[in-house]
């Protein structure tokens, strides 16, 4: 009997040593990370990198991709949030069981797994080719193209934590609304949602946080721009496609500021998850 | 004056139980609606591969799937070296990156003192906003000497273990497989723990106060009553980061050493399937463009496969628990 | 809180709201002195710094970006781009076939670049033989007599050569592959030469930044890249035996040497490879890459501007084209792509 407490107690020390060790690990490659771009980088952040584009590389500046990394990631999230979200509330409550939710389910784990430079070719096809048809080569590339590539791939990151996060709200609550008579609509949007904002918050931050990394997909649909563009249907040069281009010239000058460029993404992301974390814990409904 | 409302209550209530009853229609037909985009884009995308590589897929058929060579020059192509590499890096990214964000969500929900949990638990999805082309800087820059110091002791230690000992034996280059894998397993980990700690999140205080009532360890909690009550949404997490680590290009481009081979030990260079269509995609052109797409297509194939084998496996586990 | 519900609508709208927009851009589009081209990496710096200039100049923009050769063919096939940009030349047939002209940009040179303790950039000579056999993989061992023969009074270490290539499908690539092709007939017959081959040896690393971090961390390496990239970038770099015996050193007067002793007269549509070029001076691997054009524009207005770009770069890009260690190409080869545009695309 003591033997086995023993037992029990040393397990249960030595795992939840173990698990304190991982987060260190996880901080450790986190900060040392980090530490290598800011340290690359910072040189190369000053005034001229928000004020001048890439048209004058030697001058420093990535303004125009900053904007158009902006215009894009803002509209790509406007399509891949909602879509993704009504999609994933679909699967947890109208198809959690039907032969149909779990083939979207299944083919959604696919998606996620699609490789980037997939999706942007076929974002080339049904969208950059038949608009430069039509417009008789006046829209071509452009920012929406590139959007609607790196909404396809947020899209299934927001559909799988949005089911997941859905199903796991205790079906007492689910129960209790119904019982007071609101429509299930109501029921899906006003009470389940609410309860899962933070997971689901949480799946729209992992999503942002990989389309806006993205390369490969880009060039085949937003195609870049050394100049100014604001315009959706302008070709738009965006931060990973600068940081892509600057990594491989020959000017080391250019490689600092390709460091300083994955900086301003990887704070845009920061500042974004710690805002939003800021305004949802504040409107947190616990589950119990 | 009762027999008013008696009267007119009874039709208020029908009118918005029918209205009620069109907006859930509209509602179910939305979200539908939504899903079936999802759906479409899969589709979309894989046929759009299919007819890209069509030339190659049904062209060279078989040859395609069966052979490891890799020549752009004689425009002889086989997708077995790039299919290997991907699975096994994957499978390294995996199993690093598993326990160890089990490890993060466990300490985050049950070990670590409340002030600590926001800010640990913000740097670690912190590791999901880096962009992949930093962690391919990062590796080549940094992780790779790092790697070609560590590998010697590996060679000495891990290597001369019978029968896995294989796996570690290789030149100190730095960079291969493994070095590949542990990348993938950094990229991946905050999207595997920041599902693990949410849906941690979710279980019912009742529960676990009950289990520690009835004098249950910590791990214990955790381990019978946390992990099953969630297992589902822990499982959907996982795939969440496998899906990103078979499809992953950039980091992996960077740290892979991008060679045709198949090899038996994880410290020599390989290549894998999203990091050669990186790689050529934009010099290639006419046979070795098809070729490169039928990649893409396969990876679609690929990773159908590995859900299925894991869902199969799943089913199983499940069967055998509801005995 | 019924967000999500609201935009329900909206996205319904989306549509008329994609024509409204459309409607837009047309209305736009009507200032279009913006001009599109893409295609080689190779050439992207001093496109990008040409453009730079032309614009402040003219007030027109010339946006050119990296795709790669093998996207800019397909683009401007496509009709999306007013010019792509290649480092393989296209052949008569394709040409003919689409109705494009090519001509040559700009010249630079590639270089073999080396990591070996005790021996500085610029000590090391190679030759082509010695170089195709290596990437052979035939000769493993840095003080291998073959290049102790073509180094005597250098102490080369008793080390394995460890090989870096590109992994990325590149220009590069194909002109060192095609120099090797020249060289070696062994080569030839076992891989031959593109943008991406089937490498016998070694590792592969991606970009001129992946080879050239691969040359500076793993002692007793070897691999190519391009000149710019080396010298700004401070990797060592080697002293080859060109075609005529004499063994000479990467720089601006031995590119164009190279560039001047090719016979372009001869070339048709300057089909022509600058490698392992005849001149005394010539450095053996010198690589230039071609922007092709529509003979018969699709876009008149972009395709006179463009037109414009390239004369204004030919005459007043030189000095930049330099500062980033390309070279310019020599006036001889400028008369005669001026002749070309007046014979082939009809002004």
């Amino acid at each position: 009997m003591a033997a086995v407490h023993t037992r029990r107690r040393v397990v249960n020390v030595v795992a939840l040593t173990l698990s304190g060790c991982a987060t260190l690990l996880g901080l450790v490659f986190l900060a040392w990370i980090l530490w290598v771009t800011l340290k690359n980088g910072l040189g190369a952040i000053d005034w001229k990198l928000f004020s001048k584009i890439t048209a004058y590389a030697d001058q420093g500046g990535l303004s125009n991709a900053i904007v158009g990394s902006l215009v894009m990631d803002a509209i790509a999230l406007l399509i891949c949030a909602p879509v993704g979200v009504l999609a994933g509330a679909f699967l947890a409550e109208y198809a959690h069981r039907s032969k149909l939710g779990a083939t979207i389910r299944f083919l959604n784990d696919i998606l996620l797994s699609a490789p980037s430079i997939v999706l942007g070719l076929f974002v080339y096809v049904i969208v950059v080719l038949p608009m430069s048809n039509l417009t008789h080569g006046a829209v071509s590339f452009s920012g929406l193209a590139g959007s609607i590539a790196l909404a396809l791939i947020g899209l299934p990151v927001i559909v799988r934590t949005t089911d997941e996060m859905l199903q796991l709200v205790p079906g007492t609550l689910r129960e209790a609304a119904l019982s007071l008579g609101i429509p299930q609509w109501k029921m899906t949007v006003q009470v389940l949602m609410r309860a899962a904002t933070s997971g689901i918050v949480t799946g729209v931050l992992l999503a942002l946080a990989r389309l806006a990394g993205e390369t490969a997909p880009l060039l085949f649909t937003a195609f870049g721009n050394n100049f100014m563009a604001w315009h959706p249907l302008d070709k738009m040069e965006s931060l990973p496609v600068a940081i892509y281009q600057y990594t491989n010239d020959p000017n080391p000058a250019l490689h600092a500021i390709a460091w300083a460029g994955a900086l301003l993404i990887t704070l845009f992301v920061l500042t974004l998850s710690l805002l939003t974390r800021l305004l949802f814990s504040r409107k947190k409904v616990p589950h119990e | 004056m009762s027999s008013i409302p008696a009267t007119t209550e009874p039709v208020d209530v029908d009118r918005r139980s029918r209205t009620d009853a069109r907006h859930d229609a509209l509602f179910r037909l939305l979200l539908k609606a939504c899903a079936l985009l999802v759906l479409a884009a899969l589709l979309g995308a894989a046929l759009s591969t299919l007819w890209g590589g069509r030339e190659v897929l049904f062209g060279h058929g078989l040859h395609f799937l069966a052979s490891d060579a890799w020549n752009p020059v004689t425009d002889d192509y086989g997708a077995l070296a790039p299919i290997f590499g991907t699975l096994v890096t994957s499978l390294i990214a995996l199993v690093l990156a598993v326990p160890t964000s089990f490890g993060i969500a466990l300490f985050l929900t049950e070990i670590a003192p409340a002030w600590l949990r926001g800010p640990v638990a913000t740097a670690i999805e912190l590791l999901a906003s880096i962009p992949s082309i930093i962690y391919g800087m990062w590796g080549l820059f940094v992780f790779v000497p790092f790697m070609s110091r560590i590998e010697p002791a590996l060679n000495d230690t891990l290597g001369r273990i019978p029968l896995v000992g294989k796996l570690f034996q290789g030149p100190p280059i730095g960079l291969g497989l493994l070095t590949a894998g542990i990348v993938l397993a950094v990229m991946i980990l905050p999207f595997i723990c920041s599902v693990m700690r949410e849906v941690f999140r979710t279980v019912p205080t009742r529960l676990k106060e009950s289990s520690y009532a009835l004098g249950s360890t910590t791990w214990e909690v955790v381990w019978d009553i946390v992990l099953p009550y969630t297992r589902s949404a822990v499982i959907g997490g996982i795939f969440l980061g496998l899906g990103r680590a078979l499809g992953e290009t950039m980091a992996v481009t960077f740290v892979l050493g991008n060679s045709y081979n198949i090899t038996s030990s994880l410290l020599m260079p390989g290549t894998s399937i999203s990091s050669s269509i990186a790689n050529e995609f934009n010099e290639a052109v006419g046979t070795h463009r098809s070729a490169l797409i039928a990649l893409g297509f396969l990876l679609f194939v690929v990773t159908f496969v590995v859900l299925l084998i894991a869902r199969l496996m799943l089913r199983r586990l499940a069967r055998r628990e509801g005995n | 809180m019924s967000k999500s519900i609201r935009t329900a609508p909206r996205r319904g709208l989306g549509l008329s709201l994609l024509a409204a927009v459309v409607a837009l851009a047309f209305g736009s589009s009507a200032c279009a002195t913006d001009i599109t081209g893409a295609g080689s990496s190779f050439v992207y710096p001093v496109i990008s710094k040409w453009s730079a200039g032309y614009a402040e100049k003219t007030g027109n923009h010339v946006n050119y970006q990296s795709i790669g050769s093998g996207g800019g063919i397909a683009q401007i096939k496509a009709g999306t781009v007013d010019f792509g940009a290649s480092d393989m030349p296209l052949d008569e047939a394709t040409l003919a076939k689409f109705g494009l002209g090519q001509f040559p940009d700009v010249i630079g040179g590639i270089v073999p670049a080396f990591n070996v303790q005790g021996v500085a950039p610029g000590k090391l000579v190679l030759d082509g033989a010695t170089l195709a056999d290596i990437y052979l993989g035939k000769i493993v061992h840095w003080n291998d007599p073959a290049i102790a023969r073509l180094n005597p009074g250098l102490k080369l270490p008793d080390a394995k050569i460890t090989v870096v290539h590109r992994s990325d499908g590149s220009g590069t690539t194909f002109n060192f592959s095609d120099y090797l092709s020249k060289v070696s007939a062994e080569w030839k017959s076992k891989v031959g030469e593109g943008t991406a081959v089937n490498w016998p040896t070694g590792i592969g690393g991606k970009g001129n930044e992946g080879v050239s971090a691969y040359i500076k961390q793993i002692p007793n390496s070897l691999g190519y890249v391009e000149y710019a990239y080396a010298l700004q970038n401070h990797i060592g770099y080697a002293l080859m035996k060109n075609a005529a015996g004499k063994v000479v050193k990467p720089m601006t007067a031995s590119f164009q040497a190279a560039a001047a002793t090719a016979d372009w007269a001869h070339a048709k549509n300057f089909n022509l490879l600058m490698t392992n070029a005849p001149g005394a001076d010539a450095w053996p691997i010198t690589a230039t890459s071609w922007v092709i054009m529509y003979k018969q524009p699709k876009n008149e207005a972009n395709t006179k501007v463009a037109f414009d770009f390239f004369k204004w770069a030919y005459e007043h890009g030189q000095e930049q084209a330099r500062s980033l260690d390309y070279v310019p190409l020599p006036d001889s080869l400028v008369q005669q792509i001026e002749n070309y545009w007046k014979t082939e695309y009809k002004q």
